[in-house]
């Protein structure tokens, strides 16, 4: 076989690798938004969910992701984003000055850095599964809280903390130096000039992930199941005070989201309409993961527009 | 400049203050990444080491053991906690995955990367994200609504199997190996390519000899990354596995894995009992095995010559 008839064969091949993939999402998220597509009205958007009978909506599931999101971030955002300023900013440079500086000093934040970037790595690579048994293990039996929301939102924090560390590392990092210099340069202490200059430049591409995170988290199940709880009591949405037990905004109650209700109603419900709420729950979360995408791409965009003046 | 020197001003000790309490601040934030790691290993060893220390089960035995009999009282012998038929379906599954879904994901990189870079920037790398995106569970629904039926109409068989499973898993897994495999093969020097073509190669020459070669750790990586992914996925592989507790004998026959076992009985079972106490066992097995992949990754990362 000559050589050009093999690059001929190979970039079909190649080609065809990719329609592959392109195919396989059309399939999928078409399949999705076709068959759970029909159900979506808005009855079945706020209705309670029924245990017995069919014709059960997902109300207070898809409350309850939204609100476990808001919480998660939450503590995310503002860890995610200081641990991400520590790691680009100060570790391992600092003010460091080879003339006052003893070697052991530098050997010691070198060796610090690297238990924190193992920290990140082993965090990222954890099976949810586990993050979320650590979470029974600390936030609902150690803690006392018992199944809830807050413990839910811990357990999502320390499955999002690592994604978002390495979002914010990448976002301080294309920070041009120049700026960073000319603001040391005219006196500004160093987290001055994070706070004045950096944040602000980083600031679309913090946004721009922390939404993607945040899309990544919102169909999270696995590391719910035993710290948010697969129940939720009555909620009465006419009472937003946060310390009755009714309340949706209480962070003290279980809380089943839209993805854990789809896990179990396949493993334990007795309803009729499995397939109904299952398909409908599923296309809900694609639409939501769709919308995230896309604000997150086109909200980036209007940032980066709005304060770079191009 | 040395510390210290020049006017110590109400506005420059505000400032040296700020500036203290920024460092400590970001400071902490980053000390919690090591706090969480090391709660994590605690808290889940302490639980998992309870099997061999408060129910004296002998740890061979616990991972190369197939009798899984937890709940058998204490005069019959038990209780019996083997787990080797989890490990295995665990590791089939995972492997099988990476088997199907490895070469694709790498075949979809080359292609972005090489041969078709705008075009694959506009199109396929949105889908790869939204791919990312979409929730285990509902690969696990579609696994169990579409391909657990198809498969039992065509083969007829059960349909929940390891074929199931594992297909699942590689549409899975695809997003996170193209993504990082593309990212290794635009890391290459632009330099490789060009003296390539510069000597005369084909396009496909260049790829096969030059650059697949060159950026071989880093998509080594992306493999097992995502094999690591596959291994710790619960739920979707759950709802399509079938769940019974035996070493898969054929790509058709039903199995388990440690993390749907982990899944299905954890809420069942009481705390303290030796079933339970297996379940946290297994979870700490999970955690030794991702500090593997870890170690696994690293060694592949010191093999990296080009840049």
């Amino acid at each position: 076989m000559n050589a050009r008839l093999a690059d001929r064969l190979a970039t079909v091949f190649f080609w065809l690798g990719a329609v592959i993939i392109i195919l396989l999402l059309a399939a999928l998220v078409g399949y999705l938004l076709f068959q759970g597509g029909r159900w979506l009205d808005p009855g079945f958007i706020t209705r309670p969910p029924e245990n017995l009978k069919a014709g059960g909506g997902v109300g207070p599931q898809l409350f309850n992701s939204f609100y476990l999101l808001f919480l998660a971030m939450l503590f995310t955002i503002p860890l995610g984003v200081g641990a991400g300023i520590y790691l680009v900013e100060y570790a391992g440079k600092g003010d460091y000055n080879p003339a006052q500086d003893l070697p052991q000093g530098k050997k010691a934040t070198a060796f610090l850095l690297g238990v924190i970037n193992l920290s990140v790595e082993t965090l990222a690579s954890l099976p949810s599964i586990v993050v979320g048994l650590f979470g029974l293990l600390a936030f609902v039996v150690a803690t006392g809280w018992g199944y809830s929301l807050l413990a839910g939102a811990l357990a999502l924090t320390v499955l999002n903390l690592p994604v978002m560390v390495r979002i914010s590392q990448e976002a301080l990092q294309t920070v041009s130096g120049d700026l960073k210099e000319a603001s040391l340069a005219l006196g500004a202490s160093r987290w001055e000039t994070i706070w004045k200059i950096v944040l602000p430049a980083a600031f679309p591409g913090l946004v721009t992930g922390a939404i993607i995170t945040a899309g990544r988290v919102f169909g999270e199940a696995a590391a719910l199941l035993y710290t948010a709880g697969m129940s939720s009591p009555m909620l009465d949405f006419g009472d937003w005070n946060p310390l009755h037990p009714n309340s949706p905004l209480n962070p003290f109650r279980p809380a089943a989201t839209l993805a854990v209700h789809i896990w179990k109603i396949n493993s334990e419900a007795l309803i009729p309409d499995i397939r109904r709420v299952a398909d409908g729950s599923a296309a809900l979360l694609i639409i939501v993961v769709l919308v995230f995408n896309l604000l997150a791409r086109w909200f980036g965009r209007y940032l980066y527009r709005r304060m770079t003046a191009s | 400049m040395r510390r210290g020197t020049g006017p110590m001003t109400a506005a420059r000790r505000r400032q040296l203050y700020r500036e203290y309490v920024g460092k400590s601040l970001t400071f902490v934030c980053a000390a919690t990444l090591i706090g969480i790691t090391a709660a994590i290993v605690v808290f889940i060893a302490m639980q998992g080491l309870s099997t061999f220390v408060v129910n004296h089960i002998d740890p061979w035995r616990f991972l190369f053991s197939t009798a899984w009999q937890p709940d058998l009282p204490h005069e019959e012998g038990g209780p019996l906690v083997g787990t080797l038929a989890f490990t295995i379906g665990s590791v089939s599954v995972s492997l099988l995955a990476v088997l199907i879904g490895g070469p694709l994901s790498v075949v979809a990189a080359v292609f972005m990367v090489e041969i078709a870079p705008a075009w694959g920037q506009r199109l396929l790398q949105p889908a790869i994200e939204i791919l990312a995106g979409i929730p285990s569970v509902v690969y696990g629904w579609i696994g169990l609504s579409v391909l657990v039926p198809f498969l039992r109409a065509r083969l007829h068989t059960l349909g929940f199997s390891l074929l199931a499973g594992c297909l699942v898993l590689a549409i899975m897994i695809i997003p996170t190996v193209v993504s990082l495999s593309a990212d290794s093969l635009r890391a290459l020097s632009r330099d490789l390519k060009e003296a390539a073509y510069a000597l005369g190669s084909t396009r496909w020459q260049t790829i096969s000899r030059v650059l697949l070669p060159a950026a071989g750790p880093g998509i080594l990586t992306a493999i097992v990354l995502g094999l690591a992914r596959a291994f710790g996925e619960a739920l979707a592989v759950q709802m399509v596995i079938g769940n019974t507790r035996s070493i898969p004998t054929s790509i058709l026959s039903p199995m388990t894995t440690l993390t749907s076992a982990i899944t299905m009985d954890m809420g069942y079972t009481i705390p303290g009992t030796p079933w339970n106490n297996a379940l946290w066992s297994m979870s700490l097995l999970l955690l030794l095995i991702t500090f593997g992949f870890i170690i696994l990754i690293r060694l592949i990362g010191r093999r990296r010559a080009y840049r």
